[in-house]
Parts: C-alpha cells; structure tokens; sequence
C-alpha cells in the first residue's frame, strides 16, 4: 500500500514542480546541498574570542534561566553538587551515565551517593556532560547514548551539566560541524538535545512557570 | 474532527458573546506581540534570517521531490521507517497497523496538530486505545473534550479558574481541600500526572517541526519537555508529520530555528530543540525499540506549482494569529477546524475545499499585520484575495453580495458614468448624514449598518477633491 502511496504523491509532486527524466540541473543542486551543508545567515553576536564567548553564553543561560558556576577542573565537581543539594535542603544523591570524562571523579570525598545508568523516574538529580554548548542563545547540546543516558537530562528536578569551556562554539552551525566530525557527515546519534534553561510553561494564561514536565532547574558547571 | 467552518459566521457571534473566552484572549494581544518585537529587535541579522529562512524552503519545495527520497533513504538508514499516507484516513490506518503489531494499549502524545489534522484521538478511542496528550495546555483541552484554539498555545481560550474546575473533576484522587488557585500548583498537579504515563505508553506520538533530508532526523522544540519524554520513554516513536516539513540540512534547520522561537513566543530558543535520529542504538541504555514517521500528503502535493504554494513554507509559528485582529476578536474555534487565524484562512480551504471554508479568507480586515511579522514572508492576505476570487467564480457567495458585486462591476468598467454616479452620490449621502454625519441605516447596506453607523461622506468625490487641491487634470496624468 505504502510503495503505491509513495508512487502517487511523489508522482504529483514532480509534475508540479516540473521534474523531468534527465533532471540533471535538479539533480545537482541538491546534491550539493546536501553534500555542501551552506551555512546561511550567522548572527555577529556570537562571533567572538574564546574569553568573550564564554562570557555570552554564560550570560545567556542565564536569561534563560539556568544557574552557572565556573569551576577550574573536574575535582571541583563533587563538591560544587553536595553544595549545591546540601543548600536546597535536598538529598545527596545522584544518578549519571558512563562518560569517560566523569569517570575518574572521585565522590567519596563528599556525602553524594551517586548512582549509574539511565534514569528510571524516581531520581531528583542528575549529572551529564555536555558535547558542546552555543553562546549566541546560551544553549547546551547534548547527546545520547550509555555515557549520557538521554532520560537524565529530562527525568530529574535537578539537572547538573558538565561543560568544558573549550567546547562552547559562537553558533549552532559550528556544533554541527563537529558532530559531522565525530559521527560522520549524513550520520547522527540517536537523539541530540539542544536545552536552553529548565523546562516551563505558559499554557495557563500566558503566564511562564518554570518546571513543566522537564527539569525544574538546569545547574552548569563550567570546566576550566 | 468535526469541520465546523461553513457557520463560521454564528460561531463568531456566538465566540463574541461569550465573556470567559472574551477574558482569555485578552493574554494573546498582551503576551505575545511585544515579547516577539523584542525579541526580533534584540537580533540585527533578524530580517537577513527571514530572508535567509524563505530562501531554504523555496528551494527546498522546488526540489521537494528529491529531497523527500534522499530523506526516506536516510531514515532507513538509521533503521527506521517512512509511511507515505495520502489523507487523513489512510494516517490513521497506518497508525492502526502499528499499534495493533505491538498490541499497544496506551499512546502518549507530543503535541501535534497533525495528529488534530487526522482525529487521531477519537480513532483511537473507537479502536479501544487511549491517547494521553502531555503538552500541559493539550491536556487541559483533551480533559474538556475540547480542540486546541491555536497553533502554539491549544488552551490559550481558556482561564485559570477553568483550568482548576478540570483538575478538581477529573483529578479525583487528590485531596479535595488542596490549594490550587496559583497556576504553580495547577503545572504541579498536571507534571505529577503525567509522570506516570510516559512509561506506560506503548507508542509515543510526536509531531516534527522539522525532517532534515541530509540525516534523515526529525525535530520537534518544546518548552516543557512532554515531547521529549513522549519520544524517549514510549517502546516505539511515531512521528506525524506532512511533507512540507522537509528541509535540506542541519545547517538550513539552524537558519529557520532563529526565527522560528523568535515569532512565536519571543524567545531566542525554545527550552529543548531535540533531533532524533532512528531507534535505539545497540549500545542505549535508553530509548525507543522502533522508529517510525508518517508522512502525510493530505492535499498539500495539490498545492504546489500553484498560487497556494508559499503557503508550503508555513512553520507553524503562530505569529499570523498573534496579531490577527480577526484572531483576537473571535478566538480559534470560530474558524472552525484545525488551524485558525490568517494561515488557517488560506491553508484550511486548500485542505478541506473553499465550499466548506469559504468564510474564512472572508475574515480579514486586510491590515496586512500577519504579512508583516510572518517569519517565512508568507503573503498572507494575497492568497486570502485568491481564495474570494476562486469562491466567486466558483458562485459559492450569496446572491445579494454577487448581484452587489455584478453592479459595481458595470460601473468600474465605465470611469464616465461611474464618475457621475458617484458625483451625484457624495452630496445625497451628506444630505442624508443630516448634522451628526452619520448614518444610521442605509438601503442595501443593512449588514454594515445593523451593527454600527456609517459615516457620511464629505459631499465630493475623491476625484473632485484632488482636482480641487491643484490637480487640475484630475489626476490623469
């Protein structure tokens, strides 16, 4: 059934767009399109050097909501979390995925309990690491997969993000850059998740409320 | 759903008189054309990005053909599956067919005004499946058996001390003493609901802003993270999308996401902008086992190469209605169908036929506002005019406006005897306007003057007047 449906719409949709059996010109845009992937229109906001981009995004996450604290190295993890739970008056506990760059974090120092995997729905924090993050919009990028279970970015209230200075690019665009790099050109992870600010809502009365279904709150942690 | 469009004319009379939604739409004129301003204001590039953004569709639908296959060619790819559907019906069968296979009980959606375009919900229903909308706002509508009253903001109709009516029926096993007059606790209750679903669901339902042929991924950006949940925890993921929502590359879906947010809601982004990419990889801890979209057609094949095509390049942002005066006046269920306000008036007769939808390109002062902030320059009100034209030479308007018309043709086709007509009908209506110059009612005009006056005319024609400011040939140079 499938297989005629496409026939009969892909059908009208060339006679209306006048494709023809050789279609080379056609043809060849698209393939260069696709294969050339041109940027558009870059916004100079985020056009800057790496010390005045760091300032944009974390200035931009901000108004976005989010909570930023710049750490020197991943030692200083454990214990800006425990701070961070202990302050709020909230369990010290914490569920995060496999990622190698978390992995040699030493919790025991503190009074974290922390947790492995994806999350289940009970958990109130988790711990991610972001792949990159864009200063334009102050939005983080993350992807899925056992280092960074997808389920901990939106199950939790509380979501602490790693991110390393070094990784935040001036515009979306470059972030696509590098994951062309990373997966391949035309390949992508599972899912990517681009999260500017905590989850909201303004269904009621057009007035915005923070922590929908989402987090209630997004804690970065700024690496070095 | 039941199209409700050919009354549209008693469903405005009857939307006029009825106060709680008057209140409610109040918040639309408020919240959202100044945050949209600032927003576009506070970006320099933001018309290059217009620009930029109309660009890429307009290539994207002259070339649609080809990039829906190498779209469907990279869904595979990444191991899912691409439906093609040709109408509302034929979605539904195919949606039928995968619930059946995974003998899906629970169905939890994203929200997607596909899936309204469809009458999912109700098929389901029928089919013995319960739909669970998350959206905040499409749950407070689903728990009133209601159809969202616009595109972004489905209970935007609707006031808080309803919401919190819904929550105490329908919520019956939470303490009937709880304080729910903040719209904090109401957001509450409806997360603390919802919660339980996400994971029960056999299939999650989103709908896709947009389908990027160069990955095969689809994109949905949400602000509360129902979607996100929706597509994460379901054991399969459907997506609902029509075919218009292809785009050629990651780089162009960048482009129309800065302008996208911006005229919607006025933010810079959305919370989540999320690309998915096929089902669970080997290696996920987390994730759907299956992967699907529906691709619908729906009339939409139809409309490209003809005057409605630039209607292809709609985002669904909203801001047409957000500053529609008509939208603003009358709320979304007057249009009478699934998508209201200005885009709703040109796309709904391309859908469902000008015979049934034939009021609503009717509806328009002609301000040209929706125009004006449409992201994607869409012009709105020029395919409103192509649509009264097809209504009349279809004869589907009544024949007093017909007759109305057929006169004022015979008159605009002879300047001479137009010109003296009016020349002697200027001064009789200023007669007739008497000292308040006004009139109060007028013979064939009964439908202006039932509802307000008519201001008198001055007494001389605007060609006398020009010719009388030092124009001495009448402005026929």
């Amino acid at each position: 059934m499938s297989g005629s449906t496409r026939d009969a719409v892909m059908g009208r949709i060339r006679r209306a767009v006048g494709a023809t059996p050789d279609d080379s010109e056609r043809r060849e845009a698209v393939a260069a399109r696709l294969a050339g992937s041109p940027k558009g229109v870059i916004p100079k906001r985020g056009q800057l050097a790496p010390a005045e981009r760091l300032a944009l995004f974390v200035d931009m996450a901000r108004k976005a909501d989010a909570t930023v604290v710049e750490i020197p190295d991943y030692a200083a993890i454990p214990d800006e979390i425990a701070t961070y739970l202990r302050e709020r008056n909230l369990p010290a506990e914490i569920k995060m995925g496999d990622d190698p760059r978390l992995a040699g974090i030493d919790f025991s120092e503190t009074a974290l309990s922390v947790a492995k995997g994806p999350s289940d729905g009970d958990d109130l924090s988790s711990l991610s690491h972001a792949e990159g993050a864009i200063a334009e919009s102050g939005t983080l990028m993350l992807t899925s997969g056992p280092d960074n279970p997808t389920s901990l970015n939106f199950l939790p209230e509380y979501h602490f993000v790693v991110l390393k200075a070094e990784d935040v690019a001036g515009d979306m665009e470059s972030l696509f850059a590098g994951l062309r790099e990373r997966f391949g050109k035309g390949v992508m992870p599972r899912s990517v998740n681009f999260v500017t600010g905590p989850s909201r809502s303004a269904d009621i009365e057009q007035t915005l409320l923070l922590g929908a279904h989402g987090p209630r709150r997004l804690h970065i942690l700024v690496v070095g | 759903m039941q199209i409700t469009s050919q009354t549209f004319k008693a469903n405005t009379v009857k939307a006029l008189a009825d106060v709680d939604l008057q209140r409610a739409l109040r918040h639309v004129e408020k919240g959202f054309i100044g945050k949209r301003q600032k927003a576009a204001d506070a970006l320099p590039e933001f018309e290059a990005l217009r620009d930029s953004a109309m660009a890429i569709k307009q290539h994207t639908l002259k070339h649609l053909d080809l990039y829906i296959d190498a779209y469907v060619e990279k869904v595979e790819a990444s191991g899912g599956k691409v439906h093609f559907a040709e109408d509302a019906d034929h979605a539904r069968r195919i949606f039928l067919d995968i619930a059946r296979r995974r003998k899906a009980k629970t169905v939890t959606k994203g929200k997607t005004m596909i899936s309204e375009e469809i009458g999912l919900n109700k098929f389901l229903e029928q089919n013995g499946i319960t739909p669970v909308e998350t959206d905040l706002g499409e749950y407070i509508i689903q728990l009133r058996d209601e159809h969202p009253s616009h595109i972004i903001a489905p209970a935007v109709h609707i006031n808080r001390d309803q919401v919190e009516a819904d929550f105490r029926k329908f919520h019956v096993d939470l303490d009937p003493e709880r304080d729910l007059t903040k719209p904090e606790t109401l957001l509450s209750e409806a997360r603390q609901i919802l919660r339980q679903k996400y994971g029960e669901a056999d299939i999650g339902v989103t709908g896709a802003n947009f389908l990027i042929a160069e990955t095969g991924t689809s994109v949905i950006v949400t602000n509360e993270g129902n979607g996100d949940l929706t597509q994460l925890l379901g054991k399969c993921h459907v997506v609902l999308a029509s075919l218009e929502k292809i785009v050629p590359t990651l780089e162009d879906t960048a482009q129309i996401l800065r302008v996208l947010a911006r005229s919607a809601t006025g933010q810079e982004m959305s919370v989540y902008t999320t690309l998915s990419t096929g089902p669970k990889r080997a290696e996920d801890r987390d994730g759907p086992e299956e992967y699907h979209v529906i691709l619908l057609d729906n009339g939409r094949s139809n409309m490209l190469g003809t005057e409605f095509e630039d209607m292809l390049r709609c985002i669904r942002c909203g801001a047409c209605m957000n500053h529609c005066p008509v939208y603003h006046a009358v709320g979304g269920h007057s249009y009478g169908w699934v998508y209201p306000g200005p885009m709703g008036a040109v796309l709904t007769p391309s859908l469902i036929g000008v015979d049934k939808a034939g009021h609503l390109p009717n509806a328009s002062t002609f301000c040209g506002r929706c125009e004006a902030v449409c992201p994607m320059r869409i012009p709105l009100p020029k395919m409103m005019r192509h649509w009264r034209e097809k209504e009349f030479e279809s004869h589907l308007q009544p024949t007093a406006a017909r007759f109305g018309l057929g006169v004022w043709a015979f008159f605009a086709r002879r300047p001479k005897l137009y010109r003296s007509a009016v020349s002697f009908a200027m001064p009789a209506l200023k007669l007739l306007g008497g000292r308040k110059r006004r009139l109060r009612s007028l013979p064939l005009a009964g439908g202006w003057t039932k509802w307000r006056d008519l201001p008198a005319p001055e007494g001389r024609t605007f060609m006398q007047a020009y010719a009388q400011s030092g124009h001495a040939d009448g402005g026929r140079s």
